[in-house]
């Protein structure tokens, strides 16, 4: 029997390694099949049901999958698709939709008006899990006839149909579902997007093929894998080494580090934005300690020292591109006169007034740093501030019951702009979202959620925002900027939703 | 007492800690705060939508309610249903649970042999500015968290000498239908070997980062243990029968010194597979780990009661085995 010696066991070893090594090189030098690193984890297929339905990271995955009623912009406007009209009559007692001909599911069954009323009504059913409900069963008694769709308005919503381009919004093939019931399409889903699922292992990953037959044209690359790396440094090195070619929401250094060197990178703001709510209980009732903690906070020196410049300071719920986004509000920088507010209030730095802030830690980027810094620049005009760190899951809880502390710093998406979604749940009393509860607020907003003509109903949003921001009901800080890193190889158009979508990638 | 009888007794004992786990999970995991369904509540949600949520999901009955009711769907096997995947929570865990034993048992392979060899070469070359460096480096690798390791492990073999997988399992463009989940194993059977050195590329960083601080522990434990047995008389008389130091040290020293560290090796088995929660969501390995914090992330009660059940059973069943070998190897508590 022949032994192995020692050159031959490192000659063997070094051949194992370089076997190792071929799949890795040959993924980084053949960009025919995309390959995308991404944050989160897909648990579900069905984009209607449970936690993953309302949670706005996956919707780039599900919109590469599944279309949404009406398609979106990428600058957040609506955009005809599967249904390419649509609107109320003149009283609004009904609603009408067209749907478009022509498209097929992922199957090649030929989609169409059933379909779009079977979602919508599984959408509304009770039963069904989804948490949109309230919306979906503001319409009923849909009537088909040809690809026009009817149905009455059992409760006017005037953000319905932007409803159609956001959270589980998406039309579901009616036929396929009920011969393979939920299992079955959780096993192998089937939509009418721009890519088709190939493959599937929960936890590790997502093989899409492109559908050539798609209405809006076949996808460029025609393969894509999205890997579901959680960790920020594993998607960061599996960008540099090549194993990923696209990835997204790193430490904004880490993006400067690599973003024209090794590889290309696009920092866009996306439909999210940071805030501190303000709980009215305790010092927070008091007028003057509010508008002093708005004004001596300096956003702008915040987003240019902590988030590297990227962000856009607001001063409103509304970020730039929102529907009632109004530039002319505004709360600027003004310490002293935080000071001098506080004086009248009978405080100052020697006798400051104090109350609890409450922030997760690493849930948004430099969440925790913020609040340091926020409560380091509210500490040089009289306002100390006790830090409570939570997890995000104690804060919906807690925002839930109104038990937040008298401030707490959350993000607040809004990825179809409407000013309900924003301002309206975050700030309206009776919303299980808003801890705001005053009377005045709550009688300015509730007009609005029925008012039918679209711009007075922007405008009155406008005038809340306003009444807001000289009343200091919030404290509004910054729109997130989303940075995504990418090999040179590969054009990445950004989209505001923060979706990262590889329909709309392209070869550069 | 006899085997029999103390395996029966261990038997009870196992069923009545995982009842106790059961109960602790149960009630902990609905007293922390965070509530699943405020998890997911959309912009707008009423009060009325609030509880149909909570009606949907059983979270309307009282604590005390739903656990008998869980309790008695998992007297048969019946763990509930996961909230944020809408799957039942048995068919989850144990389609995880081959990637988490596969990663652990590759861990302590590695383990082992890394230990293995950093104790005989300390013990070859005693005194030695050798042994002094493999101490250092064992206080090193015991004082660095397995996580680090993982860090500094991606950087090497995953950027600057990309040689490894540095997330999941398997590759996604590798085609393969395999009846179990035990990907390592059966790409053996199957002689997929391409496969395997798939997987091997994919799994040895985490499989290492875990493996580095209990290999420390194993070459400081077989180090000492051999240290002490150098000293016995048969050791120094089977040197005076002209044995040369490396027979001595295999073949008469090592038997006798290698089984408190067998014992420990059993022991920290249930700690490696502890420690694969931080290391899979490191490395993005689908394993159960991974699995766990996404369902406390996600306040998914029942996958999360699933999943420490399954620990718990794990470690249960690992420490019986070793109590039970233990026991058959010592005849003074074979024969009580």
């Amino acid at each position: 029997m022949s032994k192995l010696s020692r050159r031959g066991m490192l000659k063997l070893t070094a051949a194992s390694l370089s076997l190792t090594a071929l799949p890795v090189a040959g993924f980084a030098a053949d960009i025919d099949e995309l390959v995308i690193a991404y944050n989160v984890n897909l648990p579900s297929w069905d984009p209607t049901v449970g936690t993953s339905a309302v949670n706005p990271t996956i919707q780039g995955i599900f919109q590469s999958v599944f279309d949404l009623f009406i398609a979106q912009n990428t600058d957040l406007s609506q955009a005809p698709g599967l249904i390419t009209d649509w609107g109320w009559n003149d009283d609004n007692t009904k609603v009408h939709m067209t749907v478009r001909e022509g498209v097929t599911w992922h199957d090649g069954s030929a989609f169409g008006p059933e379909d779009v009323v079977w979602s919508l009504e599984r959408a509304a059913n009770e039963t069904s899990g989804n948490p949109i409900q309230f919306i979906w069963s503001t319409i009923g008694n849909f009537e088909i006839d040809g690809n026009r769709i009817t149905a009455d308005v059992l409760r006017f919503e005037p953000t319905l149909f932007k409803w159609m381009s956001f959270l589980t919004g998406y039309v579901l093939p009616k036929a396929y579902y009920e011969k393979v019931g939920a299992e079955g399409f959780e096993a192998a889903p089937i939509g009418t997007g721009p890519y088709m699922v190939d493959k599937f292992e929960r936890n590790a990953f997502v093989r899409l093929k492109a559908n050539d037959a798609y209405w809006g044209g076949a996808p460029e690359f025609k393969s894509v894998t999205i890997k579901f790396v959680t960790d920020a440094a594993a998607r960061v090195a599996e960008v540099e080494s090549g194993n990923a070619h696209v990835t997204l929401e790193m430490p904004y250094e880490e993006y400067d580090r690599l973003n024209g060197s090794k590889l290309a990178g696009v920092a866009a703001p996306v439909s999210d934005i940071g805030m501190v709510f303000f709980n009215d209980i305790e010092v927070m009732t008091d007028p003057n300690v509010r508008k002093a903690a708005v004004m001596a906070v300096n956003k702008q020196a915040i987003v240019d020292r902590l988030l590297s410049g990227y962000g856009v300071p607001i001063d409103t719920l509304q970020a730039p591109g929102y529907s009632a986004y109004d530039a002319s509000v505004s709360t600027p920088y003004d310490p002293d006169g935080a000071k001098a507010l506080l004086a009248e209030s009978g405080y100052s730095t020697d006798n400051p007034v104090r109350f609890k802030i409450q922030t997760t830690r690493g849930f948004k980027p430099k969440d925790y740093e913020i609040i340091q810094a926020i409560v380091g620049l509210w500490r040089r005009v009289g306002i100390e501030a006790e830090i409570e760190v939570y997890e995000v899951a104690k804060h919906f809880e807690l925002r839930a019951a109104d038990q937040l502390a008298p401030a707490a710093f959350y993000n607040w998406g809004n990825s179809i702009g409407d000013p309900t979604t924003s301002t309206g749940f975050a700030m309206f009393g009776p919303s299980p979202h808003s801890v705001w509860d005053g009377e005045d607020l709550t009688a300015m907003i509730g007009p609005l959620w029925g008012e039918a003509d679209e711009a007075k109903r922007i405008d009155g949003w406008k005038a809340v925002d306003r009444h807001i921001a000289e009343n200091a009901l919030v404290l509004p800080l910054f729109q997130y900027v989303q940075p995504v890193l990418h090999a040179k190889g590969v054009t990445v158009v950004p989209h505001a939703s923060g979706a990262l979508l590889p329909a709309l990638m392209t070869r550069s | 007492m006899t085997l029999l009888k103390r395996a029966l007794a261990q038997l009870c004992t196992t069923a009545i800690t995982l009842f106790g786990v059961a109960i602790v999970v149960f009630f902990v995991v609905r007293v922390v705060p965070g509530n699943p369904i405020a998890m997911m509540l959309p912009p707008g949600a009423s009060a009325e939508d609030i509880s149909r949520l909570e009606a949907l999901y059983g979270l309307d009955k009282s604590i005390l309610h739903q656990f008998v009711i869980w309790l008695g769907g998992a007297v048969q096997g019946d763990l509930g249903t996961s909230i944020t995947t809408r799957q039942p929570v048995l068919e989850l865990v144990l389609s995880r649970l081959p990637a988490t034993l596969e990663l652990s048992m590759m861990a302590l392979v590695i383990a082992v042999a890394i230990g293995g060899v950093l104790a005989l070469t300390g013990t070859r070359m005693r005194g030695t500015r050798v042994e002094g460096a493999i101490d250092v480096g064992n206080g090193m690798a015991l004082s660095v968290p397995d996580f680090l390791w993982g860090l500094v492990l991606i950087l090497a073999f995953g950027v600057l000498w990309p040689i490894f997988h540095i997330s999941g399992r398997a590759s996604p463009t590798l085609d393969f239908e395999f009846a179990t989940k035990f990907y390592l194993f059966e790409s053996v059977l199957r002689l997929r070997f391409d496969v395997w050195l798939d997987l091997v590329s994919h799994m040895f960083m985490p499989a290492l980062a875990l493996a580095i601080p209990l290999a420390a522990i194993i070459a400081q434990l077989l180090k000492q243990s051999l240290k002490e047995t150098m000293h016995l008389d048969y050791v120094t008389l089977a040197r005076t029968k002209g044995y040369g130091e490396n027979s001595v040290i295999l073949r008469e020293a090592l038997p006798n010194a290698i089984l408190p560290t067998l014992t420990l090796v059993g022991v920290q088995f249930t700690f490696l597979i502890g420690g694969t929660v931080i290391i899979e969501r490191l490395f993005s390995y689908e394993g159960l780990g991974n699995m766990a914090i996404d369902a406390v992330i996600n306040r998914d009660l029942p996958l999360i009661q699933g999943i420490v059940i399954l620990f718990a059973l794990i470690f249960t069943a690992v420490n019986l085995v070793v109590d039970l070998s233990y026991a058959a190897l010592n005849p003074r508590l074979r024969h009580g």
